[in-house]
């Protein structure tokens, strides 16, 4: 079975990284993979060691450190990956974002694309509908536990009423959620294994894509403004060195919480 | 300005979620239709004239019953292309955000989403949102229409202004790679014992308690408090802890007087279900963990050492 992962590099904390001048995410210094991502490459590479031979590919789109990020998920095991990095396509919204990736994952065709649960700078927890769309394959999101049997693949999901079991026809795509595994670490074995793995890197004309299709071109959301959020009162962070527990006692006493 | 907002419902009723945007496009004006897919809702339909709808377009069909996106696509696609609308609203739910993603790549339309509000200025749509575990607040805007867009749950509250809906059927041409998904099952987990809803005080445990056989700690801890015990998503689905104590998102909204997330990291999911609590102390060992960003008392630390602790002093407390 051929299973793609997509797959993002987030900045290393997320929070407090916009850039004031261009309203867009600050995407310098260190990247990071998207820590929800990782349950999804667990999660193709138990497929693959149940199934038999098969092939884990990464899909991708970023800036070109984005290849560090899948590095690691090189290291967990995933055979290859594919990274559209392209100056044009940078500043991408869903619409432009889930057109390249459907474009890229297009000429994998793989049985199965896998998703994280969200990307931990965007907070969106959608591209994969919209990838789902574009490339007309059935879909099944949040999914906690996943079964792959006689070319169909079967999830169980949490909704807000309680649990959906959905099955679908492979080829098809899956959204994993955070509780799906505990994703391994690499080896030392698999991290030096990594860096010898092919990483191909893809441009939008590679995939038949003009610039205005991608990038802020390509897109139909704008961020107009940046604010602070509103104060939340006094908060206090402490470290522990022993004594935390008196100082929470103390302050619910402070509150009348005792 | 002609805005349609989608209905989600369960069971015999529209869900408050989408009521609270469908009062929200009412105030922001112009022409509003609601549109209510499944199978056997019609009757469902005229309940949501009181909340702003001038008109419901109903696509009622068998093939519609189970809360599955993709032929839900179908059904808005077909109505914004025919009807115009310029602005598609809808609640985030597992549901909402599926069909709106779908929605976006089918009619190349944006969508902005985990939107708290939404305005006019000069006759544009201007949404409120809260980014980047809540550290910014952004403005986002639409290029073109149709502009899509997601309101995260309990942003918006239903307003009732006592107007008449009429109810128009819509038959949906539905594709056939929208109707290759299907549902297998579908448990209601029905909640029992005492509600965490009306707790004073609530001892959350998230996946830092590193298994469910230490739920006694935060069980403990809660019990010395007279509080009630939560959990987060990640560990109902583990199974550590069962459906009827998460919060979040998808699970309960609560506002104790004291929330103590112990071992949580405070993904935004989890936030929208507790962040209207009075008093919020956090434990968490990640000094980098979102939860801090909104905690009155943060205290980087390991829940083990420090819970059992904590519940020792507040029983020697509370006992004498
Ligand atoms: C559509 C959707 C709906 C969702 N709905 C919900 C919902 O209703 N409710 C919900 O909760 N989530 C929901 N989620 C999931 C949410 O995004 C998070 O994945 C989830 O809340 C994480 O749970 P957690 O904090 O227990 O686990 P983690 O994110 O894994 O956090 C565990 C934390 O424990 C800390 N830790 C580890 N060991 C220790 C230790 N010894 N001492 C102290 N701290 C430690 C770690 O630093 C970490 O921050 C939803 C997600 C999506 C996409
Ligand atoms: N630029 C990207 N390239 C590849 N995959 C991505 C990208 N952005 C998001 N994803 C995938 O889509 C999931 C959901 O992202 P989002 O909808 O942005 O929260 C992530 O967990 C990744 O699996």
């Amino acid at each position: 079975m051929k299973i793609a992962v997509c797959v993002k590099q987030v900045p290393d904390t997320p929070a407090k990284r916009m850039n004031r001048q261009t309203n867009r995410l600050d995407r310098s210094g260190e990247g990071a993979l998207n820590p929800f991502d990782t349950q999804a490459v667990e999660e193709a590479l138990r497929l693959k060691e149940a199934e038999g031979p098969g092939e884990v590919v990464l899909v991708s789109m970023g800036p070109p450190t984005a290849g560090d990020a899948m590095r690691k998920a090189l290291a967990m095991g995933a055979d290859r990956a594919i990274l559209i990095t392209d100056e044009a396509a940078a500043g991408s919204d869903l619409v432009a974002t889930s057109r390249a990736l459907a474009a890229a994952l297009e000429r994998e065709s793989p049985d199965l694309v896998l998703f994280g649960q969200y990307a931990a700078d965007s907070e969106g927890a959608v591209l994969w509908a919209a990838v789902a769309e574009r490339l007309r394959r059935p879909m099944i999101s949040q999914v906690a536990e996943l079964t792959v049997d006689n070319g169909s693949v079967t999830g169980r999901r949490q909704t807000e009423f309680g649990y959906d079991v959905i099955r679908a026809p492979l080829p098809a795509v899956v959204a994993v959620s955070d509780a799906i595994n505990e994703p391994r670490y690499p080896s030392l074995k698999g991290i030096m294994g990594a860096k010898r793995k092919p990483q191909d890197t893809l441009s939008l004309g590679d995939l038949g894509l003009e610039a205005a299709q991608a990038g802020e071109q390509g897109s139909r959301t704008t961020v107009l403004a940046l604010h602070d959020p509103p104060p939340r009162g006094e908060s206090r962070t402490i470290e522990d060195d022993g004594g935390a527990a008196d100082e929470i006692v103390e302050f619910l006493a402070e509150k009348r919480l005792l | 300005m002609t805005t349609l907002v989608f209905l989600e419902h369960h069971g015999d009723e529209i869900l408050k979620t989408s009521l609270g945007v469908l009062s929200k496009a009412a105030e922001v004006g112009g022409q509003v239709e609601g549109v209510l897919v499944g199978s056997g809702v019609e009757p469902l339909a005229s309940s949501a004239g009181k909340f702003g709808a001038s008109t419901v377009l109903v696509a009622d069909d068998p093939r519609l019953e189970a809360a599955l996106p993709q032929p839900r696509v179908d059904v808005l696609a077909a109505l914004v292309r025919d009807r115009g609308h310029e602005n598609v609203l809808l609640a985030q739910s597992i549901l909402g955000a599926d069909v709106a993603a779908g929605l976006a790549a089918r009619l190349e339309a944006g969508l902005n989403w985990q939107l708290t509000d939404v305005l006019t200025r000069d006759g544009e749509l201007v949404g409120r949102q809260p980014a980047l575990s809540d550290s910014v607040v952004c403005e986002v805007g639409w290029t073109e229409t149709p502009r899509l867009a997601l309101f995260r749950a309990g942003a918006l509250d239903p307003v009732a202004s006592g107007g008449e809906a009429r109810v128009e059927r819509v038959e949906p041409e539905l594709e056939d790679f929208s109707l290759t998904a299907e549902m297998v099952e579908q448990a209601h987990e029905e909640s029992e014992g005492p509600s965490i809803e009306d707790a004073d005080v609530i001892v959350a445990g998230g996946r830092g308690l590193g298994g469910p056989e230490n739920f006694t700690l935060v069980e403990d801890l809660a019990k010395a408090l007279g509080g009630a015990v939560a959990a987060t998503r990640a560990v109902v689905d583990a199974g550590w802890y069962p459906y009827q104590t998460q919060v979040g998102q998808t699970g309960k909204t609560v506002s104790p007087k004291l929330y103590i997330a112990c071992g949580i990291s405070g993904a935004i999911q989890h936030k929208v279900g507790m962040q209207a609590s009075n008093v919020i102390v956090s434990i968490n060992k990640d000094p980098n963990a979102p939860i801090f960003e909104y905690s009155d008392l943060g205290v980087v630390g390991d829940v083990h050492a420090i819970v059992p602790k904590l519940t020792e002093l507040v029983r020697a407390r509370r006992g004498g």
